[in-house]
Formats: structure tokens, C-alpha cells, sequence
């Protein structure tokens, strides 16, 4: 059967994008940043993950507010970036799973998450650049399965049900017959607002506090409803909920292998987890 | 039915989304190249073909995103109407919060404690 093998959870703040298209990974803003992932590299260098169910959400590039799924789940064979309105650079497409795009989500669906289901998706920077973090060449060595989470428009799903979401992927890739080695990579926050009077708006101590519930209490989060979270995190830090879903897919315990938290990435406190199950 | 207030804070809700559809719809589509050249060859009919309301179209004129929020703009479209104009984080930060860009970066890191 299919094997999840880890979980990195990661920022994916579009500023990113802009320093790798530049160059500028070893300016001094960005150092503390972009060095956090070498141990990353390295792992997946040895760990050789064949596929990447990735978990993230959307800003306006694949969805409109004229259809939002709450869950969608990717089933094309290849998936696109584009520019977004900022002339983000096109990276090389990523190809799809598809056999396990449906077994995933046959699975899901079996277990009464109604999801919307994608043949054609464009994945946006939230997609692209943890990619690009972890694979810096860009010759992506694994299938991808996009998940996607809606953070736009309330109602949210809630943090309770993003964690049972992970744990429901996690079942149906032990039910796959393959022998995939599969990561889980969420991405997101942490703590940033970008609208509003309180824009600049990062909470350090939650965050930390947050990181460490990944480990040893990784329900904590989900006592919180989605206001709580924005009063919390910012109305953006609610991407959280990536991190939950990712750390609900490891299982009960995790063992935690490297993590970075830095402050600021453009208007954000960008965090990094790398964890394996325990089991 | 009230709803909690977080100060500062306007949670993107169905509300929201009602009120503000046209003008993240054309904000939207600012995601290809050739839209934001054709709005900023002609703005005025580029958002009336989007059908923006008066508050909507005025926010739009003075580039100002406390108002866009306030004519129920979302943060992710808006900052394709940002991007049109090349504005950072930073610069959007700033306008919102009344300071200066390096104010609004010192603030950010201020937050390292």
C-alpha cells in the first residue's frame, strides 16, 4: 500500500516567488528565509518521495466568487500557473496523479466530504512556490495531487473539519494498492493580515504556540472558530488550516525533523515544519 | 443579527461577497495581461463593463483600498488591482494603516518582539 513518508508545512508568501526570479536568496532579508529549507532538500533528497498531495488554498486564480468549493480536489494530468496580475514567471508544469486524484477522491467522498472535483485547474502561487522551495531546479520529481481549501470567502470550513479532512487522506492513501511514498505538503501562514486598518497585524506568540501544538497536541488549533483564528492570526493567517489537514494526515504521533520561523516575509511571520509519522 | 468585531478587521463573508461581486469580478479578471492593458487604456469603460456602483467606481478612482474593502473588495482580487500599479505588500500596508512604507516595515518588525 501507499505510504505517507512526511509532512512540511510551509509559507507561500508571492514575495518569494519574486527573490527566486531575482536571484536574491542570499540578500540578507531573504537568507534566514531561503536557508531554512536546505535541511528540507536534503531530506527529500534521501526520503524520495514519489507524489506530493499538496493542500493549499486559492487567491483568485482558479476560483471566482461565482463558484467557491469549500474542498476541491485536483484530477487533471498536468497543472499550470499563470501570471496572477503580477507577471508571476511560469514555472514548468507539474504532472498529476490521476489514479490516485480519484482513489483519493472515491475515498473522501465515501466518507461524506463533499468535494468539488477539478480536470482542469490552474494552481496558483500558493501551489507553486512551496514547490519551488522544496525542488529549487524546478524539475519536479513527483505526480501531484492538488487540495484545495477554501480561505476567500466565510464560511470556512472549520479547523475541526480541515483536521478530520487530513486524517480522512491519510485513510485513503493507506487503502491505495500502490506503492507510492507520498508527502504531504501544506502551505500557508502563519500569523499575516493584509486588509484593513489592522494590516501589518503578525501574533508571534500564537504562532509559536501553534507550531509546537503540531508536535505535542495537534488538536489544540481546532478549538478555535474561524473569527477566533482571524483574531488571532490575521484575516490571511487563517491559512493555518493547511497545516491542520497536513498534520491531521501524519497520524497520532509525529516526530519532528527541523523547523524555521521568521519574521517578516513581505507582511507575514513565515513558518516551516518538517515532520515524520511515528508508527 | 450582529456580528463580533474584530477592530480594523472586515471577515470577507456572504455580505461581503453580495456587495462587492462586480467589483472583484473585474478585479478577477485582471489575472491576464491583456485585461489590465485594456483597463488602463480605458478605465472608465473597462469598469462599466463590469457594472462597479458609484462607491465602487470612486474607490477604484482614487486607488484607495480602505475603500475598495469598505465597497466590498476581497484582498486577494484587489491585489490584482494593486499589481496593475506594481504596489508591494508594503505600499498596500502603508495606505491602509496611514504610515509611511518604512513606518509600516518597521512595524512588521517590531513584531519579532
Amino acid at each position: 500500500m501507499a505510504k505517507i513518508i512526511g509532512g512540511i508545512t510551509t509559507a507561500h508568501v508571492p514575495a518569494i516567488g519574486g527573490a527566486i526570479a531575482k536571484g536574491r536568496e542570499q540578500d540578507p532579508y531573504w537568507k534566514p528565509f531561503f536557508d531554512a529549507y536546505v535541511p528540507v532538500r536534503h531530506w527529500l533528497a534521501e526520503t524520495k518521495p514519489d507524489v506530493a498531495v499538496v493542500l493549499y488554498n486559492d487567491h483568485g486564480l482558479n476560483f471566482f466568487l461565482d463558484k467557491m468549493p469549500t474542498f476541491a480536489v485536483g484530477a487533471a494530468p498536468e497543472y499550470r500557473n499563470a501570471d496572477e496580475g503580477w507577471g508571476i514567471p511560469q514555472v514548468p508544469a507539474f504532472t498529476g496523479d490521476t489514479a490516485l486524484s480519484w482513489h483519493l477522491i472515491e475515498s473522501l467522498v465515501g466518507e461524506d466530504f463533499d468535494l468539488t472535483t477539478c480536470q482542469e485547474m490552474l494552481v496558483d502561487h500558493a501551489f507553486t512556490l512551496p514547490m519551488a522551495l522544496l525542488w529549487p531546479d524546478q524539475k519536479w520529481p513527483v505526480k501531484v495531487v492538488p487540495v484545495c481549501i477554501n480561505t476567500v470567502q466565510a464560511p470556512l470550513p472549520s479547523a475541526a473539519r480541515c483536521y478530520k479532512l487530513g486524517e480522512a487522506i491519510a485513510r485513503a492513501v493507506a487503502s491505495w494498492p500502490g506503492q507510492e511514498k507520498v508527502l504531504v505538503l501544506g502551505t500557508g501562514g502563519l500569523s499575516h493580515q493584509l486588509d484593513g486598518e489592522r494590516a501589518g497585524f503578525i501574533n508571534k506568540d500564537f504562532d509559536l504556540k501553534f507550531m509546537d501544538s503540531m508536535v505535542s497536541d495537534p488538536r489544540w488549533a481546532t478549538q478555535f472558530n474561524t473569527h477566533q483564528l482571524v483574531e488571532h492570526t490575521g484575516t490571511q493567517g487563517v491559512e493555518l488550516l493547511m497545516w491542520l489537514a497536513t498534520r491531521a494526515a501524519l497520524g497520532a504521533k509525529v516526530r519532528e525533523l527541523h523547523r524555521n520561523y521568521h519574521i517578516p516575509i513581505s507582511n507575514t511571520a513565515s513558518g516551516l515544519m518538517l515532520m515524520e509519522p511515528v508508527v | 443579527m450582529s456580528k463580533p468585531q474584530i477592530p480594523g478587521t472586515v471577515i470577507f463573508d456572504g455580505e461581503q461577497a453580495r456587495k462587492g461581486y462586480a467589483l472583484n469580478k473585474m478585479c478577477y479578471s485582471f489575472n491576464d495581461a491583456a485585461n489590465r492593458q485594456a483597463f488602463l487604456q480605458d478605465e472608465d469603460a473597462y469598469c462599466a463593463k463590469y457594472g462597479l456602483n458609484a462607491q465602487q467606481r470612486e474607490a477604484i478612482r482614487a486607488r484607495n483600498v480602505l475603500q475598495l474593502i469598505a465597497a466590498g473588495g476581497n484582498a486577494y482580487y484587489l491585489a490584482k488591482f494593486a499589481g496593475i500599479f506594481g504596489l508591494d505588500m508594503q505600499d498596500i500596508g502603508a495606505q491602509q494603516t496611514g504610515m509611511t512604507k518604512e513606518q509600516f516595515k518597521a512595524k512588521l518588525l517590531a513584531a519579532r518582539g
